[in-house]
């Protein structure tokens, strides 16, 4: 009885993990939130080509630029395109009902986004873009089906469509589907392109949490203290207990 | 059950000790609840310097900056009331502006950096109500002097520099904010070239 | 001057002889193991949610607009505002964590048993007030998790014939869940079942020291004074209040007070279990997903409603009962008799000997059967409940009320082994 207890249980726990994957192939973010140039590099592309439709309402531009390294003169003067103080939150100046007329769905503010969505994913959808003239903005998304937010990097990556290649399966030739490549029209090379959103992506995780290393680094002096307090609570434990044993 | 006899000095030691790494692990865990009653992120933004253009200021006017939820002065004084400000000294209670109600590059005759420009907290020192800007008709509180400030809360008075009458129930003289020039034209409020 | 003041203090509130008889000369046997650990723990945690909610509640907006923006304000404005959150947060988890071990402990030994039905009571009304301290906590960040996890949960309240929908409508106070929820789940988390929970924690400890710890033996350490089991040397080495030995009439054995034995040794799991706590706090605030969930870091919307939608871990087990059940009441009923039976365990079991050191090896698979049900169930609560999911709540469901069922029929006559007269 428990063996079958038991393999049920395995059986709960792997289609548990199959449930819990997501349905497309999510690549791996090359991130670091301790990398200060990437993140730069983020924040500027977020300025630039995200904040036109996206806001980050909870983040202020003073704690971007305090984290980020970039001295306030700096910020000021190269990313902060909205917002009249140093202290103001990264916001547009679009107006909701405007938006849902454009997109059909106001964009959502991205403060959070990365912990929503994970920043594996932002990186595959960002990078899953392709051309598809059905579609409103003439691109579609592998990631987000539908999706109803246009290739705003289609500047820096080119146009992407989906690549096929004649291929012989099974002693017959098909069309075989190759992944995502573009017409070379971007600024970046594929590699750049990958890196910049990448740095992207970096700058949505660390927004999304901008207390993390703080975190971290406290969290190593804290647990520190507190093995050095489990040692002396366990050798007074054992002092006193020699009463008893 | 052992019996050997009980150690006291390491059971002090380890009782001692364990208590004050545990104390001391007690005070680092106020840290938070202490340190989250400070200004917060936003409540410092509230609070920042702010700049106010003064190009077209006009001799003898006065306008109202908001800085720290308090109204803040800036008047153009012309030569005039400057030169009044000499005239009136033996009524004043701090004419010399002893008492620390000022950044020390204010603790002068005209309590300010330009001998023009005057700028103070608009916040009577008495009971906190927003004195009133006499500019002309002065000399009916203070007789000879034309122009200052009467607060029409409990009626007391300050001269063109902020500076307190004697008996009124203000006791000092009007608070200047810490300021600076970043040009000719525009005024920073609540900062200074020793805060920057 | 000093000595006069405290016994003139004494005199009026004898404060010094009520710390002796809770705690210095409290006799505890001398058996207790790490088991004994998630009491005092929760003890630990239930202040520090007390502390941390307080201070939250100094920057937390309690309203439909500025709840979400408030909580955000708190974890990037506000000083330390972040750690006290996480604290918060991971403290409602780990709270679970430990009552839940804390009452697996007592079926394990047997602590419900008489004479200690009512400090089981207590337990689990405690247990409740947590659930529902809990869930209306979790709607206050008013995101899409908190939002729509009230929704299912207070639909359940729907289910019940004839009233159903006017009682949903009353805990609303209102036709969707709205800004007047979140007030009063406002007011009864942070003052409401505060009280009630502090007030309820107070009586299970009295009710506790007035019947006196059980143990891993669940042999009784207080003996009628008639000479038939003697005391030892070691015994005499301590005294205890002379409350517990009723005036002479008992005689205590291997007992130690419990201060400073058990304090220490309780120190060593408060310090076990912080170095638990803060490597959450610090590194895992999230919980892979299951402390805060993904879709809770987007605001509160009524008019999206998320992929999946599943309680927080420690409802699950519970939620996994309700789903089982295809008639939507039946399983109401079925997931509150899950927790009834739970209460009722000091009548369902009908054995004398309270440890299952010392009982049939039935019991112990019988055991294992309940917490491989609880967790499996805990499991399929995350799940969709679509396919084996369902057929598996089905069983699992059926497994956990097995446990009380066979227990109930095999505690009657169960072949237990004989008892020791002393801790072992």
């Amino acid at each position: 009885m428990m063996k079958n207890l038991f393999s049920v249980i395995a059986l709960v726990a792997s289609s548990w993990a199959m449930a819990a994957g997501p349905a497309v192939h999510l690549d791996k973010a090359p991130i670091d939130l301790m990398d200060k140039a990437s993140l730069q590099h983020g924040a500027k592309l977020f300025q630039n080509y995200c904040l036109g439709c996206h806001q980050m309402q909870y983040q202020r531009y003073s704690r971007t630029f305090r984290d980020l390294d970039i001295p306030e003169d700096v910020g000021v003067e190269n990313l902060m395109f909205t917002g009249k103080k140093v202290g103001d939150h990264i916001k547009n100046n679009m107006a909701t009902k405007d938006a849902e007329k454009w997109f059909g769905a106001a964009p959502p503010d991205l403060t959070n986004v990365a912990r929503v969505r994970g920043p594996d994913w932002l990186y595959t959808y960002l990078r899953s873009f392709y051309a598809d003239p059905a579609r409103p903005f003439g691109v579609n998304n592998d990631v987000f089906p539908m999706v109803g937010m246009p290739h705003v990097l289609q500047e820096l990556q080119g146009m992407p469509y989906k690549a096929y290649e004649t291929r012989l399966v099974d002693g017959e030739s098909k069309q075989v589907y190759v992944g995502i490549k573009t017409d070379g029209t971007g600024e970046l090379s594929a590699e750049e392109y990958d890196r910049a959103v990448a740095d992207l992506v970096n700058y949505l995780e660390y927004v999304g949490e901008p207390t993390k290393l703080e975190s971290r680094a406290l969290g190593i002096k804290v647990m520190v203290f507190l093995l050095i307090f489990f040692v002396l609570a366990y050798l007074l434990k054992k002092e006193y207990w020699k009463d008893v044993h | 059950m052992s019996n050997a006899p009980v150690d006291h000095g390491r059971r002090r030691f380890l009782t001692i000790a364990t208590s004050v790494v545990g104390g001391v692990g007690a005070v680092g865990a106020a840290v938070p609840f202490v340190a989250s009653w400070m200004p917060s992120e936003k409540a410092k933004q509230a609070g920042a310097a702010v700049s106010a253009d003064i190009s077209k200021l006009e001799p003898g006017q006065l306008i109202r900056v908001e800085w720290r939820g308090k109204p803040v002065w800036i008047v153009k004084r012309p030569q005039a009331m400057l030169d009044e400000l000499a005239t009136h000294e033996d009524k004043l209670r701090d004419p010399a502006s002893e008492v620390e109600q000022q950044p020390a590059y204010a603790q002068n005759r005209h309590r300010s950096k330009k001998p023009e420009i005057f700028v103070a907290v608009g916040i009577c020192t008495h009971l906190g109500c927003s004195p009133t800007y006499i500019a002309n008709d002065f000399a009916a509180q203070v007789e000879g002097v034309t122009s200052g400030f009467f607060c029409p809360c409990h009626g007391s008075k300050f001269d063109m520099a902020g500076r307190v009458f004697q008996s009124v129930p203000a006791p000092k003289n009007l608070q200047i904010p810490p300021y600076m020039f970043i040009d000719d034209n525009t005024i920073v409020i609540g900062e200074d070239e020793g805060t920057v | 001057m000093f000595k006069n003041l405290m016994s003139w203090i004494e005199y009026r509130l004898p404060f010094m002889d009520k710390m002796n008889l809770h705690v210095m000369q409290y006799p505890a046997p001398k058996n207790f193991n790490f088991w004994y650990f998630f009491g005092s723990l929760a003890m630990l945690v239930l202040v520090n949610q007390i502390l941390t909610g307080i201070w939250l509640t100094m920057n937390y907006v309690p309203s439909a607009e500025g709840a979400f923006a408030s909580v955000e304000y708190i974890m990037r404005d506000v000083d330390y505002g972040w750690l006290l959150r996480y604290m918060h947060s991971t403290g409602a988890s780990a709270f679970f964590v430990v009552v839940y071990l804390h009452m697996l402990r007592g079926m394990m030994y047997g602590s419900y048993q008489k004479p200690r039905e009512l400090l089981w009571i207590f337990g689990m009304l405690i247990f409740l007030v947590l659930m529902a301290e809990a869930f209306m906590g979790y709607l206050l960040p008013w995101g899409q998790m908190s939002f729509w996890g009230a929704q299912v949960i207070i639909g359940i309240f729907g289910t019940i014939p004839f009233v159903g929908e006017d009682l949903t409508l009353w805990i609303r106070g209102d036709y969707v869940i709205s800004g007047a929820t979140l007030n009063r789940f406002f007011a009864l988390h942070v003052i409401a079942l505060p009280l009630v929970l502090v007030i309820l924690v107070f009586l299970h400890i009295m009710a506790l020291h007035e019947v006196g710890s059980n143990n891993p033996d669940g042999i009784d350490i207080k003996k009628d004074n008639d000479g038939s089991v003697a005391q030892t040397e070691a015994d005499k080495k301590f005294t205890f209040h002379q409350y517990f030995t009723r005036g002479g009439k008992k005689v205590i054995v291997d007992a130690i007070p419990f201060h400073p034995y058990y304090t220490v040794k309780d120190l060593v799991g408060v310090a076990g279990f912080l170095l638990i706590f803060a490597w959450v706090i610090f590194f895992f605030p999230e919980g892979g997903g299951y402390f805060l969930e993904p879709p809770n870091f987007e605001p509160a919307n009524a008019l999206k409603t998320p992929a999946h939608i599943a309680p927080v871990w420690y409802f699950t087990p519970f939620y996994a009962i309700l789903r089982a059940i295809p008639h939507p009441f039946m399983g109401a009923v079925a997931m509150f008799a899950a927790i009834l039976a739970l209460a009722l365990l000091p009548w369902l079991d009908r054995g004398k000997v309270r440890s299952m050191r010392y009982r049939s090896g039935l019991h112990t698979a019988n055991l294992i059967n309940f917490c491989i049900s609880f967790v499996a169930l805990g499991v399929l609560g995350v799940l969709p409940a679509e396919g084996v999911y369902t057929l598996m709540a089905q069983i699992f469901s059926f497994t956990y009320f097995g446990f009380f069922i066979l227990l109930w029929f095999y505690s009657k006559n169960e072949k237990t082994k004989p008892l020791p007269v002393r801790l072992t």
